[in-house]
């Protein structure tokens, strides 16, 4: 048995696992790139991967630190300007999965990566939506990635920057939205997914020597578990040795120690 | 028609105080080397319009240069903050910014709207998002054939495109190719435009009958500068100097190496250094 591995590579592998062959998927900078070239090394060598700098089809050998990094342009089937990207790729519906993280998420799967504090004098200022608001509602289904904690996991967004399931239940639907939003929500304690009708986060499997009382200490409302709650499979020898060997290409690629 | 000039010209011919600036580049192509004559002409009350306001408007703006930034994702991508625009936002220094905050799928579509020469853009955006909320920019708007309602924002207006590409010929048509980003459609949203190149020469020759190109009668001023996205890249002549984006954060997060680092390599320096970073292999 395999106990020599890090709660952020649980986590990235529990990610990659839930994205399939046939999938269309919008890949955002950091942890879902990272997920989301596992998968294409691991299990999905069919998957579509785009950058929203154009890169449609993208296969980096390398992790872009940027999302228009030179390796997704030269490995991908080819690269459109980015007013085509949003318009014809994203708003027109041609995209399967999008993949998102963010600094805060709330009991709908709801996230803020705009501010911490108020927007006029914020404590934090992040990055701002991007291209999240509009992934969010264009594509068909959303999987999140994001690193569990009560600053992270709140009971009240600072802002809210991308809708998930809004209020809950059929909010989307009160937004205009017809698209199905967050599917599925990956930390590093646990995989969650939305009630299939109330829409509120639930802990589906636990990830391997995670107790429950754990999740409950780092998250910032009562979380709610499963009937039956499954254990994560831990990660297996090659998805951790192609994951390393990814990490290590690219801290090499970078310019850094591995 | 397009006009061949040095760095000091094109800048000081095209740019004036207050003007309205988009300076593009979706981590490609970025135009660094004209930023920074830019800040040596100690441009002032700028408003600075970019997708992703990275390192070069954070050097801008550290520097006074902008008023205002038009903006729908800031920050040093895969590093961090950009601690010259967190200190001019929330500590007003060295002078005080305002923010217009959108989507990218907002700007791209804004950017399309200017170059197509309509008053706004109209996209399936913004919905439960707050931004819509506080920015008084993002409208709603019923279709009048379906009665979906859908988000507009104004379409944008630029008195100065500032980009940078690979090569121009003797015409001074531009050539972009790569990540080609926003680059076509913020020049053609703009009144004036700067393009620098990494080189100029006699003829394209042979290439896609579909390449990116900007006519020469679309174009301002050119200027060759080697090397002049960097520490971005130039696709098929330098890559990205990655190292750089993340050694920026340390020189940046306290005001005087920030300050510094400009007096040594902008305020001493001319657009000449950049050709050093021409030479890393692509």
């Amino acid at each position: 048995m395999n106990t020599n591995y890090s709660p952020a590579e649980m986590m990235t592998v529990a990610a990659a696992r839930a994205l399939a062959n046939d999938d269309v998927c919008i890949v955002g900078i950091g942890a879902p790139s990272a997920a989301c070239n596992l998968a294409r090394l691991i299990h999905a060598p069919g998957i579509v991967l785009i950058y929203e700098s154009g890169t449609l089809a993208a296969r980096p050998n390398v992790l872009p630190l940027s999302i228009g990094d030179g390796e997704l342009c030269a490995t991908a089937l080819c690269t459109v300007s980015v007013p085509e990207m949003f318009r014809y790729w994203l708003q027109g519906g041609r995209i399967t999965t999008g993949f998102l993280g963010g600094a805060q998420i709330d009991r709908f799967s709801n996230l803020n990566t705009t501010v911490i504090g108020s927007y006029a004098k914020p404590k934090v200022r992040l990055p701002g939506g991007g291209g999240a608001p509009e992934i969010a509602t264009s594509c068909g289904r959303i999987l999140i990635i994001i690193s569990h904690s009560k600053r992270s996991f709140v009971e009240k967004l600072d802002f809210f920057t991308t809708l998930g399931h809004g209020k809950g239940g059929d909010d989307r639907a009160r937004h205009g939205v017809t698209t199905e939003g967050p599917t599925k929500v990956i930390s590093d304690l646990c995989v969650m997914a939305p009630d299939p009708r109330t829409k509120e986060l639930t802990v589906m499997s636990l990830h391997p020597g995670v107790t429950r009382d754990q999740v409950k200490e780092a998250t910032g409302w009562p979380i709610r578990f499963a009937d039956k709650v499954a254990e994560t499979p831990r990660p297996t020898a090659k998805e951790l040795a192609v994951l390393r060997e990814l990490h290590a290409r690219t801290a090499a690629a970078h310019g850094e120690a591995a | 028609m397009a006009e061949v000039l040095d760095l000091a010209a094109a800048v000081e011919a095209n740019v004036r105080d207050g003007d309205v600036v988009a300076m593009e580049g979706f981590t490609h192509l970025i135009p660094f080397a004209a930023a920074h004559e830019v800040i040596r002409q100690k441009k002032k009350h700028l408003t600075l319009v970019r997708m992703t306001p990275d390192l070069i408007y954070d050097q801008l703006i550290g520097m006074g240069a902008a008023d205002k930034l038009v903006f729908s994702w800031v920050g040093n991508p895969g590093v961090g903050s950009l601690h010259r625009f967190r200190d001019a936002y929330e500590n007003a220094w060295p002078t005080p910014l305002a923010l217009e905050e959108h989507s990218h799928a907002a700007l791209a579509n804004a950017y399309d709207a200017g170059a197509a020469g309509l008053p706004f853009a109209v996209f399936r955006g913004y919905r439960g998002a707050e931004l819509a909320e506080i920015n008084p920019n993002i409208k709603e708007i019923t279709c009048p054939f379906t009665g979906e309602k859908l988000a507009a924002v104004p379409a944008i207006k630029l008195d100065v495109a500032i980009v940078h590409a690979q090569k121009a010929d003797r015409q001074g048509n531009v050539m972009f190719e790569g990540i080609v980003g926003v680059q076509k459609q913020a020049v053609l949203s703009a009144k004036r435009s700067i393009v620098t190149v990494e080189e100029i020469i006699d003829e394209f020759g042979p290439h896609s009958p579909n390449a990116v190109i900007l006519p020469d009668w679309t174009v301002g001023a050119i200027v060759k500068v080697r090397g002049g996205a960097h520490p971005s890249y130039a696709h098929g002549y330098y890559e990205r100097d990655n190292a750089f984006y993340k050694a920026w954060d340390p020189i940046s997060r306290d005001r005087d190496s920030f300050r510094a680092w400009i007096d040594e390599h902008v305020m001493r320096k001319g657009p000449d250094v950049f050709a050093a970073h021409a030479m890393r292999a692509a």
